[in-house]
């Protein structure tokens, strides 16, 4: 993930001139994004020797003993808060109860996500960058503590224990952290913090500790965007074209502006923003504008023709993004199965809607909350806007109510709408952007729509000889600060990643990619190319497996040789489901999927009940998964099976259609999510693992799909190429 | 226009227009903020609140229709069930977001005061209202089963 390198020199150069990240970081990429090694703290001396608490960019500690810890990802539910403090718990050798968590402001010198080498949070990276990052914040804080007791306490360092959060001496002295936390962090920061050994580990890999935020989010407690009130803010709410691309030709805004609580109307790039005293009152002055939009550069095709021209491009050579020779292959196959697969358009539709706060103060300072999940380019487009220097600038980031990417947006939409609406008054009264869920579902930045064609062959022997795939669709990153670094010869990685490197031995691989140019805005959705690739690529496996006899995960295993991560999660999970030894009760189906993501293997195994009437019900989900060191295997188990739910619902019955230019959904009845009574029972195994730690936000979804698939192909017979499964009756 | 409602045991004055949906009188007039939009028509409990000890979705409850009710939000919410959830919830580390929890438990407790031992079918039944984009279902089904538990002990 070096994609965002390119960012650095294109879109925050001119504002950030001096920023240097190579100076503190050594990173090394290596096959496995995100894994990171051998680097030193950032600061040493920096923030240090202040002598007020600071220990470094990431640890504070009060007299009272309280361990801040300053998260520089943000947290959207994928529980990152708690990761990031039971790092920093581990090595400081805190008690769990005396641990806080705060997110840090945006400033890549300190805080960049040293994957990428800016701030933000995305590709399941913020385990796996912090891993040794935040424990060596912890260990040098640690080391600083027992500096300053042995000073004090006139005994030797190496005498010195720290157990639960309690500095002890064999002579029976005894301190809190809070006692030496002034005069330890004038200390100077070890030049290596020692790290603990895995035998020495009371928090990673261990549970019984819980979410960091588990009781406030039972009592309504935390505050999000929604929630931040300002002395004398109003609520702005915003007038969107009703197809992309257009844009205000006119608007009479007499009868909103007369309407109660309405305080100003006023234009900005994206519509036509209504301020207001109270959400309410905007909502109703929103309805009662009068807009005519210039539809000069809209998109006005319908999804249908989109689907039907990329059929046809699926039929023709694409950019070819893996190169083999399987013409010759396909003339020793015994068996082609073919197919052509459809993905529809998906929206994140996070519960909170989108949202940020703005407080501007023309030519002096603009503070912003929100939900930010790109620090440092929401931060970089804000200063644009507001015409001020980054460092006028401040982005508090809050916990989201989800993203699932939505809220990683290279335009920032929400946040550059907010900063215009208050640069449009003047900044004379902070303004609160809310966008309804009708704005979420209608407002674009879409999983793309895709069509892909897979053609493979098998051989006498029942092995895979050749495998031809081509996908269609939309680039994520083109025209985006991304592009740089994420498009390489033409092939967008999201476009194909999860098809370009396959686990199984096929012989002779081709892979093409046609990009194609629609004006509807996409984006990256919770494991982005892996949302389709996956599909495409392991229901083909079973088709193959089917049409040769073969039981699908024996012809997996088969054909994964080279692939030891891949057979162990499916290995493990057939075991744990009992695969081929369980009897299942009659009208239940089993499938199976494996699938690699940003680092981190899935495999998992759906038991599917296919009703009399034809419509389906997932029971029951086993699911097994390696991605190195567990750090929080409880938080790994919630995502695997919040990523299955994800997953699952949009499989069912997600789809946003375009007609004429215009989104035809708008709510939670016509985009229906997944509900209680869809979610089938979750479990999950880890694989022991000694390796550098990847992701488990994203890795959850991509399998989901095409197990389910899997399991009414061996159940029915029926094949499901175009999703969602609500086109075929099945849900 | 004025109205007189009881909120989390405190009688409160609420001025607003009768049209506007109680969510927004609580968010935005009374800056309680536990209460949470989520879709504005219904369709996902993120707003659930209790009005004279039933769950109600407060974006479909109207100022002008409260007049003398009793409303309870999350953040003072203490009846037996409520309290033997959070304890549930926090053994089970139910939220990820947590953006849909309030209403998650306030139509929790609801279902549990009517049914002390629900059924997965039961919890199917009261709880499909109520949306978690995070798919934390599987934890909360688990933590009602479990709050029962706390109940009955």
């Amino acid at each position: 993930m070096k994609f965002l390198k390119n960012m650095m020199q294109t879109e925050l150069a001119p504002h950030d001139p001096g920023m240097s990240r190579r100076s503190f970081l050594k990173v090394t990429g290596g096959a496995t994004a995100g894994l990171v090694v051998g680097f030193t703290l950032p600061v040493s001396g920096a923030n240090a020797a202040q002598g007020d608490g600071t220990f470094n960019p990431f640890v504070r500690i009060a007299p009272d003993g309280t361990v801040t810890v300053l998260n520089k990802h943000l947290d959207m539910g994928q529980g990152n808060m708690t990761g990031l403090l039971s790092l920093v718990a581990e090595e400081l050798d805190a008690d769990w109860g005396q641990m806080k968590g705060e997110f840090a402001p945006s400033d890549p010198k300190k805080y960049a996500n040293l994957s990428w080498g800016v701030q933000g949070t995305g590709g399941s990276s913020a385990i796996p960058n912090s891993f040794i990052q935040y424990r060596e914040a912890g260990a040098a804080a640690k080391a600083m503590l027992i500096a300053a007791a042995a000073q004090s306490w006139k005994v030797k360092a190496s005498e010195i224990t720290v157990e639960n959060g309690v500095i002890a001496h064999p002579s029976g002295k005894k301190a809190g952290f809070g006692d030496f936390a002034a005069l330890a962090s004038a200390e100077t920061p070890p030049e290596k913090p020692q790290l603990k050994s895995p035998d020495q580990f009371n928090f990673i890999g261990k549970t019984g500790y819980g979410r960091v935020d588990t009781t406030s989010k039972s009592v309504g407690g935390t505050i999000y965007t929604q929630d931040i009130d300002r002395p004398g803010m109003l609520i702005a709410v915003v007038a969107r074209p009703p197809k992309f691309g257009a844009t205000v030709k006119s608007v009479d805004d007499k009868a909103a502006r007369e309407m109660k609580g309405v305080k100003d109307v006023v234009r900005i790039p994206q519509g036509v923003a209504v301020l207001a005293d109270n959400t309410w009152n905007a909502m109703q002055a929103r309805s009662a504008l009068e807009i005519t939009w210039d539809e000069t550069n809209a998109e006005t095709r319908s999804t249908k023709d989109i689907a039907a021209h990329y059929r046809e491009l699926s039929e023709k050579p694409g950019t070819v993004a893996v190169e083999g020779e399987t013409d010759k292959a396909f003339e020793k196959a015994k068996t082609v199965v073919e197919a052509t697969y459809e993905f529809p358009y998906l929206a994140h539709a996070p519960m909170e809607p989108m949202n940020a706060v703005a407080e501007l103060k023309p030519g002096q300072s603009l503070e912003i909350w929100t939900g930010s999940q790109l620090q440092t380019l929401d931060h970089n487009i804000a200063s644009k806007i507001a015409e001020l220097p980054m460092e006028k600038v401040k982005i508090h980031t809050l916990y989201a109510g989800g993203s699932f990417g939505r809220r990683a947006n290279p335009t920032s939409d929400f946040i550059n709408e907010a900063v215009h609406i208050a640069k449009a008054i003047g900044g004379r009264q902070p303004v609160k952007l809310v966008w309804s869920r009708e704005d979420d579902i209608k407002g674009g930045y879409y999983r793309p729509l895709y069509v892909h064609k897979v053609r493979a062959g098998l051989n006498d022997a029942g092995e895979i000889v050749a495998w031809h795939h081509r996908i269609v669709g939309q680039s994520i990153v083109k025209g985006t600060p991304f592009e740089g670094g994420l498009v390489k010869n033409g092939i967008d990685h999201t476009s194909v990643e999860g098809a370009s490197h396959l686990p199984y031995d096929v012989g002779a691989h081709q892979l093409e990619l046609h990009t194609t140019d629609v004006g509807v805005p996409v984006l990256w959705w919770r494991s982005v190319g892996s949302t389709h690739t996956a599909y495409a690529v392991e229901t083909m496996m079973d088709r193959l497996a089917k049409s040769s006899g073969q039981d699908p995960v024996e012809f997996r295993l088969k054909h994964m040789t080279s692939s030891p991560r891949e057979m162990g999660v499916l290995k493990l999970a057939a075991e744990k489901a009992g695969w081929g030894a369980k009897k299942l009760p009659d009208g239940v189906h089993r499938g199976v999927a494996v699938h690699k993501s940003f680092g981190t293997y899935v495999a998992q195994i759906a038991d599917v009940h296919v009703r009399d009437d034809g419509t389906v019900k997932v029971e029951r989900v086993t699911c097994a998964v390696d991605l190195g060191v567990a750090v929080n295997p409880d938080q790994i188990a919630a995502q695997m099976e919040g990523g299955i739910g994800y997953g699952l619902g949009a499989i069912l019955r997600n789809r946003i259609d375009i007609e004429n230019g215009e989104v035809q959904q708008s709510q939670f009845y016509d985009y229906e999510p997944l509900r209680m009574s869809d979610m089938p029972f979750v479990e999950t195994h880890i694989v022991p693992s000694t390796e550098a730690p990847t992701g488990a936000g994203e890795p959850g979804t991509p399998p989901i799909g095409p197990a389910v698939a899997n399991a009414i192909l061996w159940g029915t017979g029926k094949t499901i190429d175009a999703l969602p499964f609500s086109r075929h009756g099945l849900t | 226009m004025t109205i007189q409602v009881t909120i989390n045991g405190e009688a409160r004055t609420l001025d607003a227009s009768p049209d506007m949906p109680l969510l927004w009188a609580l968010r935005d007039e009374l800056k309680m903020t536990g209460t949470k939009f989520g879709c504005g028509v219904g369709l996902c409990g993120a707003c659930t609140v209790h009005l004279n000890g039933s769950a109600v979705r407060s974006c479909q409850t109207y100022v002008g229709d409260v007049e003398g009710a009793e409303i309870t939000t999350i953040e003072a919410v203490d009846t037996r069930e409520a309290v033997a959830l959070r304890t549930a919830w926090a053994e089970l580390d139910v939220p990820q977001c947590g953006y849909c929890q309030s209403g998650q438990i306030m139509q929790a407790a609801d279902l549990l005061k009517a049914t002390p031992k629900p059924t997965d079918a039961d919890i199917d039944a009261a709880m499909d209202g109520n949306v978690c984009r995070c798919a934390t279902y599987h934890r909360i089904r688990a933590g009602i089963h479990r709050a029962a538990e706390i109940l009955e002990a």
